[in-house]
């Protein structure tokens, strides 16, 4: 008798073999872990990879100091849950100079995020970090491998990748050298939400609609997280406004375009997401600084 | 375009709840499209994208302002704009990479694989395919059969992909014209026929028009078939037809939280198993049957090909990472010798005779291709005489691996016949490969067991063997310390025996020349005899040039850890030219004498040796004595 997969069960079955290849394979893995949905889904697979053991690597959130609070309270619950260690790091440059999403545009993500997982990495001397990326976010993703190789100084070279033939991944590397494996390459925004429905899967509530404080800046609609902190940095008061509202994907508070939306439960996100018209990254900033952005920023060590 | 074949606005706007219902058992299908740089794939996927409503709004407004900016369509949108991801191909107008994109219609669930047409670009083409259920072909009506149809053609098939889609494109630039599609059809058929494919799907589409796409085009009232789209929502999947095959999984990795649980989680490559099946452990053979399919989802009764799963057995049964799982009675072949075809994916040509790693399912080991028994023009399909494979050239070829591995011929099962091939210095994956059969040779010889072990050999002699292998240059002085080092150990009672470069060639390897392939010939041949002499105790010593890293290190793995002492008698080359004890630099200098290392062919220093002379600061005596110090210390 034959029994066909579904899209769901074929893109978790793949996810888990890519996870115990990692595992069988790596010195020294770790999952990169931002909170967002899309980490949410990636803990839920590793957990399920390795049952009944916990996931035998430990969780790492490279930290900007300008997440919404939402983010950090899950953060420690969901690795509590997992039964898994939780590094978190925060660049010690980017804390001394006080880089902020204000007052130093791209330097922000550059600081906190490409600098502070180089960092990261070496500290702990991770050879092989998990991250969740997918293929349709962006065109230069479209084309990463799962298996992606960094030099000793992190960089990508687009030209350079390894073929990746049927479910074989090529784990050799050189000492220095790092992989970045995505495991969930093959999912699209959908996959991702109708996972987390039929999985039940615990995610940040900011991602369902409820009266919250905004304001406006730039053209966006924010959420007021940490008003008192935006002010200071910004030297004036701003106007706050309780909208409905809720994020299609979260990353620093002042960067993470808010949308209007009655959309208060999974199935009414779904709807919403399906009868949109604009993609989901177009909330956050840093895909819009230059034509082939991402790329570029790949290219320098940015996950 | 059609409401019914893509999600439906107003079933999602009344009753999401239903509609996730549905759409939570869609399957899932994987193609590649394959057409040279002016077939139109990228357009055609591109039109897929748009008519499945995977653009949004703000990638629409940059798809325009990109069309105007760089568009070959005049004012329409170019849907090619959509696809072409990395800037360097922008700039360039082909797609250089595999790039996967994805859409979705009420049935299934689709993933492309955009492959590149261009010529230079055949392994991007394999590695897209090797994933793919279907692989669609697409032909501009205009010009027919090309060469890069054949091509796509034949690689697709090489690949094992059993549903092709023949897709006449451009329609609408011959006037939707029936005959000349005919004429196209039949000119395929007669090919496709000629190179084993039996079956495959034609279709007149305009993937820029939109023609055949998601309906029927009313251009073409005399095409009887179904458009692209339910096509693609209708054929049988691999994963599916995987199911009726035995029972075959890899295991990955072995899950031990505490003492009592022990269990072999892997992906199922092929079958279906249940909970109480007789199943065997390859290659050990050892049996046992099931006691447990776990997943965190609670157990499960019985488990498919595609599932990625926990076996537990009833026995203790002695089962690790790159051991095979297969049902009792109808187990996978075990061998070591094999005929495969290759496909070379790196810029550095093959070495026949080097060793590389080769990784099938989790099995990871050492093996060496021999030369090729024939190339393969992807072209014509003719089998040319080839003494190597340079880059995105296929052939077949001998394989033979440092231990036996469990596999099945490709065309039976991809799981356990697909491999790639690994540099073992560069860590780059070179090749592709589908073993074809194993070579009866390997099957027949079978490993004789002695009474009379290595340590017993060795503790006869009251030492521990060793191999000390000297690599230099030419004159660098590895011959005087060599012989030096064996004086001194034999004056200390030490059973020892040097092997010399030059007095080996006079002998077992005086077949053998200096051409790459045979200096590899020639080391692994001294490193099979300096291994068989460990086994009877003795300390070896060898002085050869030895000038690839990848053939020490073929040798250091023959031997047991430790055992394998590497001495980098290290001279610059001006000093080991000046001395030119044997006159051999003048020759090669003058042309006299060619692939001469150093001059013409490349030393590869030792990266990490366990002993570095320095001959411009030691003499050969102070030398000996650190090694001896060394080896017996």
């Amino acid at each position: 008798m034959t029994r066909t997969l579904t899209h769901l069960e074929r893109l978790e079955a793949e996810s888990i073999q890519i996870m115990r290849e990692v595992v069988a394979e790596a010195e020294r893995p770790v999952m990169l872990y931002s909170v967002g949905k899309d980490s949410a889904v990636m803990l839920h697979l590793a957990k399920k990879a390795f049952f009944p053991s916990p996931p035998p690597f430990p969780l790492l959130h490279v930290d900007t100091t300008w997440k919404f609070k939402a983010m950090y309270d899950l953060r420690e619950k969901a690795a509590r849950d997992a039964g898994m260690e939780l590094l978190v790091y925060q660049n010690p440059e980017a804390i001394a100079r006080g880089i902020n999403p204000f007052d130093h545009g791209s330097l922000h993500t550059d600081m906190w995020k490409t600098e502070g997982l180089k960092q990261a990495l070496d500290k702990y001397g991770f050879d092989v970090a998990f991250g969740g990326a997918r293929r349709d976010e962006e065109k230069s993703r479209a084309k990463e491998r799962i298996f992606s190789f960094r030099s000793a100084a992190h960089g990508w070279n687009p030209k350079a990748q390894r073929p990746e033939l049927w479910n074989l991944y090529n784990a050799k590397k050189a000492k220095g050298e790092s992989i970045r494996v995505f495991p969930i390459s093959n999912w699209t925004e959908l996959d991702i939400w109708q996972y987390i429905h039929l999985e039940n899967i615990e995610i940040v509530p900011l991602y369902f609609s409820a009266p919250r404080p905004t304001y406006e800046w730039e053209g966006g609609l924010f959420m007021a997280d940490d008003i008192d902190r935006v002010e200071k940095v910004l030297g004036r008061k701003l106007d706050v406004i309780e909208r409905s509202i809720r994020f299609r994907t979260l990353g620093c508070f002042p960067l993470t375009g808010a949308v209007e939306s009655d959309a208060k439960t999974l199935p009414e996100v779904i709807q919403e997401m399906l009868l949109t018209t604009t993609s989901e990254r177009q909330g956050r900033v840093i895909d819009h600084d230059q034509a082939a952005s991402m790329e570029k920023k790949k290219a320098e060590g940015y996950f | 375009m059609s409401d019914v074949i893509y999600k439906t606005d107003d079933l999602i706007a009344s009753d999401i709840d239903t509609y996730l219902q549905t759409h939570q058992h869609k399957s899932l299908l994987r193609f590649i499209t394959c057409g040279s740089v002016d077939d139109g794939k990228s357009t055609l996927i591109g039109r897929l994208l748009y008519d499945s409503k995977m653009i949004f709004e703000d990638q629409l407004a940059s798809l325009e302002a990109d069309s105007k900016k760089m568009g070959t369509q005049g004012q329409d949108i170019d849907f090619a704009l959509l696809v072409d991801g990395l800037a360097a191909e922008r700039e360039q107008g082909i797609t250089i990479d595999v790039a996967y994109r994805f859409f979705a219609t009420e049935k299934r669930k689709f993933i492309v694989a955009d492959t590149p047409g261009h010529e230079q670009y055949t392994r991007n083409m394999v590695t897209g395919a090797s994933t793919a259920d279907l692989a669609v072909i697409l032909i501009d009506a205009r010009k027919g059969v090309l060469v890069q149809t054949r091509r796509h053609s034949y690689l697709a098939h090489l690949i094992g992909i059993r549903n092709i889609v023949l897709a006449v494109n451009k329609m609408d630039l011959i006037d939707y014209d029936q005959a000349q599609y005919d004429a196209i059809v039949a000119d395929y058929t007669a090919f496709a026929r000629s190179i084993g494919i039996t079956e495959f799907t034609a279709m007149p589409i305009s993937g820029f028009k939109g023609d055949n796409i998601t309906t029927l085009s009313p251009n073409m009232p005399w095409y009887m078939g179904k458009p692209l789209i339910e096509h693609l929502e209708t054929v049988e999947l691999d994963v599916t037809a995987a199911q009726g095959q035995p029972f075959r999984m890899a295991v990955q990795w072995v899950n031990r939280p505490n003492l009592d649980f022990r269990g072999f989680s892997g992906q199922i490559a092929t079958g279906t198993l249940k909970s109480g099946d007789a199943i065997r452990v390859l290659p050990s053979g050892k049996t046992s049957t099931i006691s447990r399919i776990v997943t965190q989802d609670g157990d499960l009764a019985e488990a498919v090909a595609g599932q990625s799963v926990t076996l537990c057995f009833a026995d203790e049964v002695d089962c690790s990472r790159g051991d095979v799982i297969s049902i009792a009675d109808n187990p996978p072949q075990v061998a070591n010798q094999f005929e495969a075809t290759v496909v070379w994916m790196a810029d550095e040509p093959m070495i026949p005779g080097r060793a590389y790693w080769l990784k099938l399912g989790t099995q990871l080991v050492s093996a060496t291709v021999q030369a090729p028994k024939y190339q393969v023009n992807v072209n014509t399909m003719e089998h040319l005489a080839a003494k190597t494979f340079d880059l995105n050239a296929i052939g077949v070829a001998e394989i033979a691996t440092d231990k036996p591995i469990v596999f099945e011929p490709y065309a039976d099962n991809h799981a356990l016949g697909g491999f790639i091939l690994i540099d073992k210095i560069t860590n780059g994956t070179v090749a592709a490969g589908m073993l074809n059969f194993s070579l009866r040779r390997a099957q027949n010889v079978h490993w004789q067991t002695v009474d009379i072990t290595r340590d017993m050999h060795a503790n006869l002699k009251n030492q521990k063997p060793a191999v000390l292998w000297f690599t230099g240059l030419s004159g660098s002085g590895k011959s005087t310390i060599a012989n030096l080092v064996e004086k001194k150990l034999h004056h200390m009672n030490r059973h020892t025996f040097l092997l010399d470069g030059d007095n080996v060639r006079h002998g077992l390897n005086k077949d053998l020349g200096f051409a790459e392939a045979d200096r590899i010939e020639n080391i692994r041949r001294v490193g099979e005899v300096a291994k068989l002499m460990t086994e009877a105790g003795l300390i070896v010593i060898t002085a050869f040039i030895s000038p690839f890293r990848a053939e020490r290190e073929m040798v250091r793995a023959m031997v047991p850890d430790g055992e394998f002492i590497e001495i980098f008698v290290d001279t610059p080359l001006a000093d080991a030219e000046a001395r030119d004890v044997k006159g051999l630099y003048k020759k090669a200098r003058s042309g006299q004498l060619k692939n001469f290392t150093g001059i013409d062919s490349p030393y590869e220093a030792p990266a990490n040796p366990e002993i570095r002379i320095d001959t411009t600061t030691m003499t050969p005596d102070a030398a000996a004595d650190l090694i001896v110090e060394r080896l017996l210390g």
